[in-house]
C-alpha cells in the first residue's frame, strides 16, 4: 500500500505537488517510486527553466529503463533538489520528502485540473 | 496481459512471490522480486534463482543430426565429444542474425538446441525448412521443458545442499544428464551472468519442486531485470539488441563463434568471411560516458554532431561502482577503443569514451 498524503495535488502520470504560497514543490508519488524500482537518476530541469502543466520537465531513471517526468504545474523553476544529483535513491526512501524540484506558480488555478488525495487514492486504485 | 500471453511452469510462484511481472519475449515474466540491485548482488556475491522456463528446446536426431547442425549454426560441432557445449549462431545467408543459441551434444546423432523465447516460432520454421534437405528428425520439446538458472559463486554448494545435485565434476559449457525424482534431467555448468553457475532442464512438475527447494532454503529468487545487467556488466550479448537480423555477429564481434574455415560450410559462412575480409560497416563497442545520465536502447551515438550509430544496452553500473556504461553499433570507421563520442540523451548531449566492452570480469570455472 503506497503512502499517500492529504492536501497535495496529484496527476495522473504520477507526479505530485506541494503548494505553499505561490510555490509548488513537484517531485514523482511514493507509488511511482514504488513501480519504478531502484532510482538511480534523475535528469532535472535547470533554476530558470519555464515549465508547463502537461509537459516533460526532465526524466527520472531507474535501473531498467528511464520514465519521463510531466509538471503538474506551469511556472519557473526556481529551485532543483540538488541532493539528489549525489544520491537519486532518496526518492526510494521518500518520494515525497525529496521533491524534484520548486515551482514558482504562473496559474494557480490548473491545480483544480489536478486529482487531490482521495481521488488519486482511486486512482491507483488503492 | 493479453490473451496470446504465454507463461511458464512456476508462474503462480512468482506471482505470490509478489513479483513484478511483465512481458518479455512472448512470456509474462518476473522482471524483479525484491529489486534489480539486490538481486544483481546476490549473483555477483552469493547465488540467484532464475525463471528461465520461457528458453526454447529444439532436438535433432537422426544419421545427419551434426552435418544438419553444422550448416544452420555458426560454431563447428565437428566429432566433439558428448557432454560438450557450444554457443553460436543461426544465420541468414546475409549474414544477419536469426538467433543465437546454444547447442548440447547430448549423443553421437542427437543434439539438444537452447534458442531465445522470443524466436521460437520463427527458429522452429527456420530449423524445419533447412532440415528437409537432411536425414533428420525436428522435436521441438518447448512445452516440455521447464529452466533454471542457479547462478553465482554459491551454487555448486547450493545444488549439492539444496537439490542433492552433484556437479562437482562439470566444468564450464558442458553438461550431464542425471536422474531426478525419477525422470532423466540436464544439468549444465552455465549461464548468462558472468559468475560461476548451471542451468537445469527437467519437466514441470520437477522444476516446481527444486525451484520451491530453493526458495525454502532462502536462496534469492531473481528477475530478468537482473538477468540482463549481469549479463551486459560482462559483455554478453542480448538477441534484439546486440544482435538481429541487421546484426551480424562480426558486427557485434563474435567472430570467435563463427568457424570460417569449417568443412562443409553453413548458412551465412560467405556473407561473414566477406565482411570478415573486408571489415563489416558497423561495430559495436562499449561506451562510458562521462556524467550520470544514462544512455538507452535506441539512443543516437554522435561524432562531430554526426549521427555514427545508437546505443544497443545502457545501464548505470551495479557492480562497477554506479559508471554510466552502454554498448553502442557505430560506423566501424569510429570504432576503435579511446574515441571519443557522444551520446544524445533526451534534450541533451553527453560525451563519451569507447572503451572495453567486458565491463565487468567474468569468473568462470574453467
Amino acid at each position: 500500500m503506497s503512502k499517500i498524503i492529504e492536501g497535495y495535488y496529484y496527476c495522473d502520470s504520477h507526479e505530485f505537488v506541494k503548494v505553499e504560497g505561490n510555490m509548488g514543490y513537484v517531485g514523482i508519488t511514493d507509488h511511482a517510486q514504488h513501480e519504478l524500482g531502484n532510482v538511480v537518476y534523475v535528469d532535472m530541469p535547470e533554476v530558470g527553466d519555464e515549465v508547463t502543466a502537461g509537459e516533460e520537465f526532465g526524466a527520472v531513471e531507474s535501473v531498467k529503463a528511464a520514465s519521463d517526468l510531466f509538471s503538474p504545474v506551469s511556472g519557473t523553476v526556481v529551485e532543483v533538489n540538488e541532493a539528489l544529483e549525489d544520491e537519486p535513491g532518496l526518492i526510494n526512501k521518500d518520494a515525497f520528502a525529496n521533491w524534484i524540484m520548486k515551482v514558482e506558480l504562473s496559474d494557480k488555478s490548473e491545480l483544480e485540473d489536478l486529482m487531490d488525495a482521495a481521488a488519486y487514492k482511486a486512482f491507483i486504485g488503492e | 496481459m493479453s490473451e496470446e500471453m504465454k507463461v511458464t511452469c512456476l508462474h503462480d510462484k512468482h506471482v505470490a512471490l509478489g513479483a513484478l511481472m511483465s512481458p518479455f519475449g512472448g512470456f509474462d515474466m518476473p522482471i524483479q522480486y525484491k529489486g534489480i540491485v539486490d538481486e544483481h548482488n546476490a549473483v555477483r556475491n552469493q547465488v540467484g534463482v532464475f525463471d528461465v522456463s520461457h528458453m526454447g528446446e529444439v532436438e535433432i536426431t537422426g544419421p545427419e543430426a551434426e552435418k544438419f547442425v553444422n550448416y544452420i549454426f555458426t560454431n563447428d560441432i565437428t566429432d566433439a565429444p558428448v557432454g560438450k557445449i557450444f554457443y553460436g549462431m543461426m544465420l541468414y545467408p546475409d549474414g544477419g542474425t536469426v538467433d543465437d543459441l546454444l547447442v548440447y551434444k547430448m549423443g553421437e546423432n542427437d543434439l539438444f538446441l537452447v534458442i531465445n523465447a522470443a524466436n521460437i516460432d520463427k527458429d522452429v520454421a527456420w530449423i524445419m525448412e533447412h532440415a528437409k534437405d537432411f536425414d533428420v528428425k525436428v522435436d521441438h520439446q518447448s512445452d516440455i521443458y521447464g529452466q533454471l538458472a542457479v547462478q553465482g559463486p554459491d551454487s555448486e554448494t547450493v545444488l549439492k545442499s539444496v537439490l542433492e545435485i552433484d556437479a562437482t565434476d562439470l566444468i564450464f559449457y558442458t553438461f550431464k544428464t542425471m536422474q531426478y525424482d525419477g525422470e532423466t534431467i540436464i544439468v549444465s555448468r552455465t549461464g548468462y551472468t558472468g559468475e560461476d553457475g548451471f542451468e537445469i532442464y527437467a519437466s514441470h512438475a520437477a522444476i516446481n519442486k527444486m525451484w520451491d527447494l530453493l526458495i525454502e532454503a532462502g536462496v534469492q529468487p531473481c528477475g530478468l531485470g537482473c538477468r540482463d545487467t549481469l549479463r551486459f556488466e560482462v559483455g554478453l550479448p542480448l538477441y534484439g539488441d546486440e544482435l538481429s537480423a541487421e546484426i551480424s555477429p562480426i558486427d557485434a564481434t563474435l567472430g570467435m563463434f563463427v568457424k570460417l574455415e569449417k568443412a562443409g560450410g553453413f548458412i551465412g559462412q560467405e556473407a561473414c568471411a566477406k565482411q570478415k575480409a573486408e571489415g563489416s560497416p558497423k561495430k559495436l563497442v562499449g561506451l562510458e560516458l562521462h556524467d550520470k545520465a544514462i544512455a538507452r536502447h535506441g539512443y543516437e551515438v554522435l561524432k562531430d554532431d554526426k549521427v555514427v550509430g545508437y546505443i544497443t544496452t545502457g545501464y548505470r553500473g551495479i557492480s562497477v561502482e554506479g559508471k554510466s556504461l552502454a554498448f553502442a553499433l557505430v560506423d566501424r570507421a569510429v570504432g576503435t577503443l579511446g574515441e571519443e563520442l557522444s551520446v544524445k540523451i533526451r534534450k541533451k548531449v553527453f560525451p563519451a569514451t569507447i572503451v572495453k566492452k567486458k565491463f565487468y570480469k567474468k569468473s568462470y570455472k574453467k
